[in-house]
């Protein structure tokens, strides 16, 4: 049994300790939010927060997640589309097909939560996930706008 | 994880049609033609609550044409727009009533083009019935009752009633004969750039992709094909395998494949990972790049050609030159590679078979699903989701062939097939690889007589679809080329032309790629325009311009995109421009392009400035989304993208070795959206054509260097 605590709520799951959390996540948990894409780290599709940093979720075995430890999925980021980048995305329509956002959203989250500001050189340096659909640059824009309405501390 | 406890025929997927008003098509019973909700027709569909639901036959998969279309729609309805939502229209019942719903197929920018007159007509007859239901109940001629924002009004009287009161009556008045539309310059929804309708749901984790799908019961599956196109399965040993947690069942899939079935995927995937597979790889198991590469400059001066364009006397007009230019260019292979995987749910039984899944055809899959099923179509359904990218890719059906086999061997048992990536990449349908000879001919003026353009290369309807080919020869080569038509016309004047395309096919499976062979056409047309132009001691503006006087689009375009891209001023210490233009699924498209190249050769893509000219511009923002995006996916390609063959297979199978264009590398994008009206062209694709020309010539201009094909990473660009 592998003890889990997703969006604030514990899970136990009887699965192999050597799945990644990404496939514990989509399948023994149920939430299919977080995407695969690649199962190499490379795209960041499966991207989660794991005790606040973000994490490529297809290349951590299970068995490296400690029980305290805070994971966060796009399901939990906020309720009602309520965080402050949810909120920018739908304003400037980021998303084409869609499929890379919860990755993308969940990278941009923790990027702004270490750096609430960020310049445009550290929006470009900490966003490395794939988006096939180009939205590239509205998903830097829409960090922008977001970081405006951003708390400080 | 949350159950969903409710019969199979007419379960909800997760909890978009509940959350965000958003339905998927899934949600209507199968072959229940939602009886719960009775439609005004085929496209209309009104909710007692003054929900409008806009049927959608096409597919959504980024592009936004689900929104375009419910604007279509809507506009003509009189619909409220803050109350419409859309739903997928199912290809079972496509079948049963007729193609009510006409041609689901999405592809070649058709998503709005092809359909805008019949659902037009929908919204339109649907809002007339709904003025007679009105006009009927009230006793008054309906020529004095006005739809407006989804309420019928009498002028006399001013009584009112809103649709959702009116839906019941509406579905039973006879459907008007002749319904006329408003003139697009009277649009109020239409025409406006409107926010997506499908944005809340991928926000939070809601939408449910066919990767996603949950079936009660079901099982899931991993596969691996023979990696040597056209090798098949000479054995397997189930054996080693069938004890490992959660596997059910290995099954050969046709006679290429073999899949392993588990509890759940990644258990199927650890197994078909520990599976040994003997492969008989067949003849292809020699063929590697090299060897097509020595097949297609073959073709770069063979004798036979088919002909695409042809004018004048292009021979003599070489040979009596001033001045001859001669240069050859390549475009390799490459991967659609969606972010999301190929996959696909199917439930068989000895009567019914259903699918859930991404597919840019829903009559295809479901003519697919019948097929494999063993079952005549009105026994089967597609059940349609928006998809995580396609760009061509999943028009093809290979997928839901392989998990509809699958299910059959599970009889009763829902199976998902999902590719692992490594899959995906080494069973692409690929962009076809092609070469290009060019020979240009300028007289003493520097005026460009004569064109010899050869193609050389792979034909995607040699493969895709033979019945296509017109006595051998593969239309759809000559893309942007054409003397006239309204798809793609080359729009020079040059009085001594010829583009002719040696077709020399590889046992590699092509695919339509977004912008299909436009990418290639313009890459070499549009720098070998530059590299004349130079050769002739002219600007590469003024030089187009001439040779367009009498194409009035084609040069709006170019000259709108020079303009704004401040071609002919000087440009900041450093940075160089490059134009190009094309034209391609009825659009006209042109682009300028700033560079920077440091002294050590790192480029720089600074800007990009691009008209687009598609008649009529049903939702201008989305538009701007599509040559943004169309850009990233054709600077990727210009960048890094190159598939190669070995041993009969492809090197590459996952993003370390294909890489693609992220955010660092993504220019400024600024969109001219210029309708100039009286035509309908598409917008998924057109401006990809100009994105890798325009940066070519402007590397051109910055290096002296003339890169004839991509990828440039691994290209020195250090300036001569």
């Amino acid at each position: 049994m592998v003890r889990l605590n997703i969006n604030g709520k514990q899970h136990e799951v009887d699965v192999d300790p050597d799945t990644p959390l990404l496939w514990v996540i989509r399948e023994q948990v149920g939430l299919t939010g977080t995407k695969y894409g690649c199962g190499i780290a490379a795209c960041g599709a499966c991207t989660v927060h794991l005790d606040g940093a973000a994490v490529r979720s297809c290349s951590l075995p299970v068995r490296e997640v400690k029980a305290d430890q805070k994971i966060v999925t796009i399901e939990g980021l906020s309720p009602n589309l309520t965080h402050p980048l949810q909120k920018a995305w739908l304003e400037l329509d980021v998303p084409q097909c869609g499929y890379c956002q919860s990755g993308q959203l969940m990278a941009a989250a923790a990027l702004i939560a270490a750096s609430p500001k960020p310049t445009e050189d550290e929006i470009i340096a900490g966003m490395t996930n794939i988006c096939r659909c180009g939205t590239y640059n509205r998903i830097k824009a829409a960090i922008q706008l977001a970081a405006g309405d951003v708390k400080r501390g | 994880m949350k159950k969903i406890d409710t019969s199979r025929r007419g379960f909800l997927v997760g909890s978009v049609a509940a959350t965000a008003g958003f339905s998927l098509g899934f949600h209507v019973p199968f072959a229940a033609a939602a009886n719960a909700t009775p439609e005004i027709n085929a496209w209309v569909v009104i909710k007692p609550d003054d929900t409008v639901i806009v049927r959608i036959a096409r597919a959504e998969m980024g592009q936004g044409t689900l929104t375009g279309l419910a604007q279509l729609v809507a506009e003509e309805l009189e619909a409220d727009w803050s109350k419409v939502t859309t739903e997928f229209a199912s290809p079972n019942q496509n079948v049963l009533r007729n193609r009510v719903w006409g041609n689901f197929a999405t592809g070649g920018s058709r998503g709005i083009r092809d359909s805008h007159d019949y659902v037009r007509k929908g919204g339109a007859a649907a809002r007339m019935m709904l003025v007679q239901a009105a006009a009927t109940q009230w006793g008054v001629p309906a020529t004095e009752c006005k739809a407006a924002k989804g309420i019928v009004t009498h002028a006399g009287s001013s009584r009112s009633l809103s649709y959702g009161k009116l839906a019941e009556a509406a579905a039973k008045v006879d459907p008007p004969k002749d319904v006329p539309l408003k003139d697009p310059k009277d649009w109020t929804i239409a025409g406006k750039p409107v926010n997506r309708l499908d944005t809340k749901e991928k926000l939070d984790g809601s939408l449910v992709y066919s990767i996603d799908v949950k079936v009660p019961g079901m099982l899931n599956a991993a596969i691996r094909d023979c990696p040597v196109f056209g090798g098949k399965v000479k054995s397997f040993d189930a054996a080693k395998v069938a004890g490992m947690r959660g596997v059910r069942k290995v099954v050969p899939v046709g006679d290429t494949a073999v899949a392993v079935v588990a509890d759940t995927w990644w258990q199927a995937k650890t197994a078909l990972d520990a599976l040994p597979i003997v492969w008989d790889e067949g003849p292809n198991a020699k063929v590697s790049s090299d060897t097509i590469a020595v097949m297609l400059t073959e073709g770069l001066t063979a004798e036979q050609a088919f002909v695409g364009n042809q004018a004048g006397d292009v021979k003599a007009a070489i040979a009596g030159a001033a001045k001859v230019v001669e240069a050859t260019y390549s475009f390799p292979y490459q991967h659609h590679v969606t972010m999301e995987p190929m996959n696909a749910t199917a439930l068989w039984t000895a009567d019914r078979c259903e699918v859930w899944t991404a597919t840019q055809n829903g009559e295809a899959a479901l003519a697919t699903t019948a097929d494999a099923a063993g079952l005549p179509l009105a026994k089967c359904e597609v059940h349609r989701v928006i998809l995580g990218g396609g760009f061509g890719r999943r028009g093809m059906s290979d997928f839901v062939r392989q998990a509809v086999n699958i299910a059959k061997q599970m009889p009763g048992t829902p199976v998902k097939l999902i590719w692992s990536r490594e899959e995906d990449m080494l069973h692409g349908r690929y962009h076809p690889v092609t070469m290009c000879r060019m020979v240009g001919a300028l007289d003493k003026d520097g005026n460009l007589v004569g064109l010899h353009m050869r193609l050389s290369g792979q034909s995607i309807l040699a493969t895709v679809n033979p019945q296509g080919l017109q006595n051998g020869r593969d239309p759809v080569a000559f893309q942007g080329l054409n003397s006239s038509g309204t798809e793609g016309v080359f729009g020079y004047a040059i009085p001594n032309l010829l583009i002719d395309h040696a077709m020399r096919n590889t046992h590699v499976p092509p695919g339509f790629w977004r912008g299909v062979n436009n990418n290639q056409n313009a890459l070499y047309l549009e720098s070998f325009i530059d590299e004349c132009a130079k050769a002739a001691g002219k600007d590469a503006l003024a030089f187009r311009q001439q040779m367009l006087a009498n194409s009035p689009r084609h040069l709006a375009v170019l000259n709108a995109a020079a303009k704004q891209g401040g071609w002919g001023t000087p440009a900041p210490e450093g940075v160089h421009r490059g134009l190009c233009q094309h034209m391609g699924y009825g659009s006209y498209v042109a682009s300028c392009a700033e560079v920077k190249v440091e002294k050590n050769g790192k480029l720089k893509i600074l800007r990009i400035v691009a008209a687009t000219d598609s008649g009529h511009a049903v939702n201008p923002q989305q538009i701007a989304a599509q040559v943004e995006g169309s850009f990233a996916y054709g600077l990727s390609a210009l960048l890094h993208g190159k598939i190669t063959i070995k041993d009969g297979r492809v090197e590459q199978e996952n993003f370390d070795t294909y890489p693609v264009l992220l955010m660092d590398e993504m220019p400024k994008v600024e969109a001219i959206v210029m309708p100039s009206g009286g035509f309908w062209g598409g917008v998924g694709e057109p401006t990809i054509f100009v994105a890798a020309p325009a940066v070519l010539n402007a590397i051109a201009a910055a290096t002296g260097k003339r890169v004839r094909g991509g990828p440039i990473s691994g290209v020195d660009l250090k300036p001569v």
